[in-house]
């Protein structure tokens, strides 16, 4: 035996007090597990948090920064435009109340008419020089700027909140939400760039294939940021309507979808509508599928004012999808997406063949974000 | 709002001792249980050699964790095509996007096929390379 292994044996050995002091550790350890061992947990996951959490600034700092950089390349503006900006970060809206909901979408909608107003009236004091279609685009990245914000500021209420209390369920709800919160960030760090850039997202595929429809026919504006033009399609009228491109907008088509049906009085046979429709795992991005009803995401209003206006004059309201993921839908359009606009605008012809006569009125409203997307 | 601050890769010097201590315990309980094998005591040397696996890997799990790498997020825009189509012969040309492109966006430049100034946007698009892995649902 060498030197060595004997000097071991005298300290490690079976018998050695060294022995019994390891073993009385690893007790003492497995003892500590039994009390301590969820705490130790918490500290596993709030470390976890903190990691995502520490992303999630680096995204809203850059948002920030790529936003203060495209207002002073854009709107040239005589002052340092960073003091706006953080105010404009900071800026909340607070939603009406609901214990008498009637006539609650009235007030929403007027609540989102103010914002809109005093975010662009914002954006042309930060940015003088800048266009409409800029200033929409400057509007989106700030809009973007200011989600990301938001984000982070609630992940970190309950980082904190969980570090400071302890509590395993308040870690353990927002270490388990994380990875989709993630996937949602990452989203919106993508998208601001397609914004800064006047790029088409995902979300535009409606406004794309709407687009295509109108493309070389005459077209009006009508109701907020929203054009409208008469097209012949399969023997039968069709009012093609979009938000107006290229500056990210989405417009009203709601109230743009209710002025034609009234303008019309119900003699509308069909409305079609095509918007990007949640993807889920599994399924193929670009897919399209069809459906009933009024496809159109946001805060409700503009769905609610097509199911109304439907319903008085009893017109079929139909939905054509192109299936993507959130991810996809705020981050610049992909090939897929686009690839399936001619499957998407076959099956409206299909639809306009089979469900109306010759000579019909119907509306074909394409909705959705149009960033990047003229007409 | 307060600048950007990141303290990724700081360690701290008491999660160092731990993990040494970790380690060195780690280390002991293995040595101890190939000694007990070798001095035939199966029995004490299955429990020793356990405890020192055990060990083993708390220490590696928390060294990985304080090796992790710094938190990087990229927010580069894609890169993004645009499809630039004449309207009458149907000459395409795809480049990369440009700042002011729009889709459906008539261009100025004439065809460099019919010579018409009939070019227009007729799309843009990012493409994709899918990592996800087929799976029987598919």
């Amino acid at each position: 035996m060498s030197i060595l292994q004997q000097v071991l044996q005298l300290g490690f050995g079976q018998d050695s007090i060294l022995g019994w002091i390891l073993q009385i550790v690893f007790y003492a350890i497995f003892i500590v597990m039994i009390f301590y061992g969820q705490r130790i947990q918490m500290y596993i996951m709030i470390r976890e948090v903190e990691g995502s959490l520490l992303k999630l600034k680096i995204m809203r700092d850059e948002a920030r920064k790529i936003a203060i950089t495209a207002i002073n390349e854009i709107g040239k503006p005589q002052i340092d435009p960073t003091a706006q900006v953080d105010r404009f970060l900071e800026y909340f809206a607070i939603s009406p109340v609901d214990l008498d909901p009637a006539g609650i979408i009235w007030r929403l909608e007027h609540l989102l008419d103010v914002q809109d107003t005093r975010f662009k009236d914002d954006i042309k004091l930060m940015a003088p020089q800048a266009d409409d279609v800029q200033i929409n685009n400057l509007e989106g990245t700030l809009g973007v700027a200011l989600g990301l914000n938001v984000i982070y500021k609630v992940i970190r209420h309950f980082y904190l909140l969980g570090k400071k209390t302890l509590s395993l369920y308040i870690i353990m709800q927002v270490q388990m939400i994380m990875p989709l919160i993630m996937k949602e960030a990452k989203a919106y760090a993508s998208a601001i760039k397609a914004f800064q850039m006047g790029q088409p997202i995902g979300d535009g595929a409606g406004a794309l294939v709407a687009a295509r429809l109108m493309h070389d026919y005459e077209k009006k504006k009508v109701e907020k940021d929203i054009v409208v033009a008469k097209v012949p399609i399969e023997g039968r009228t069709a009012f093609v309507l979009k938000a107006e491109g290229p500056g990210s907008n989405v417009g009203k088509p709601g109230e743009a979808i209710k002025q034609i049906m009234e303008q019309n009085e119900g003699k509308i046979s069909l409305a079609i509508l095509i918007d990007a429709g949640g993807k889920l795992e599994g399924e193929k991005t670009g897919e399209v599928a069809e459906g009933v009803g009024a496809i159109i995401g946001g805060p409700g209003v503009d769905k609610y004012k097509i199911e109304e206006i439907a319903l008085k004059y009893k017109v079929p309201v139909l939905a054509i999808a192109i299936k993507e993921d959130l991810g996809d839908a705020i981050s610049p359009m992909r090939k897929e997406i686009f690839d399936a606009l001619d499957d998407a605008i076959d099956r409206i012809k299909r639809v306009v063949r089979e469900r109306t006569k010759e000579g019909d009125l119907v509306i074909i409203a394409g909705i959705g974000n149009s960033s990047g997307i003229g007409q | 709002m307060e600048p950007s601050r990141t303290n990724a890769n700081k360690i701290s010097p008491f999660l160092l001792v731990v993990i040494m201590t970790t380690l060195v315990l780690a280390l002991a309980f293995i040595y101890m249980g190939f000694q007990a094998y070798l001095g035939d005591q199966f029995e004490d040397g299955s429990l020793n050699l356990t405890f020192g696996v055990v060990l083993l890997a708390v220490a590696t799990y928390l060294l990985f964790q304080t090796k992790r790498r710094p938190a990087k997020v990229d927010i580069d825009s894609q890169p993004m095509n645009t499809t630039i189509l004449c309207q009458k012969c149907g000459f395409k040309n795809i480049r990369e996007f440009q700042r002011g492109d729009y889709v459906l966006k008539k261009m100025d430049d004439p065809c460099p096929k019919c010579n018409e100034k009939t070019l227009e946007i007729s799309a843009i698009f990012r493409e994709v390379k899918e990592k996800t892995k087929r799976t029987m649902f598919d």
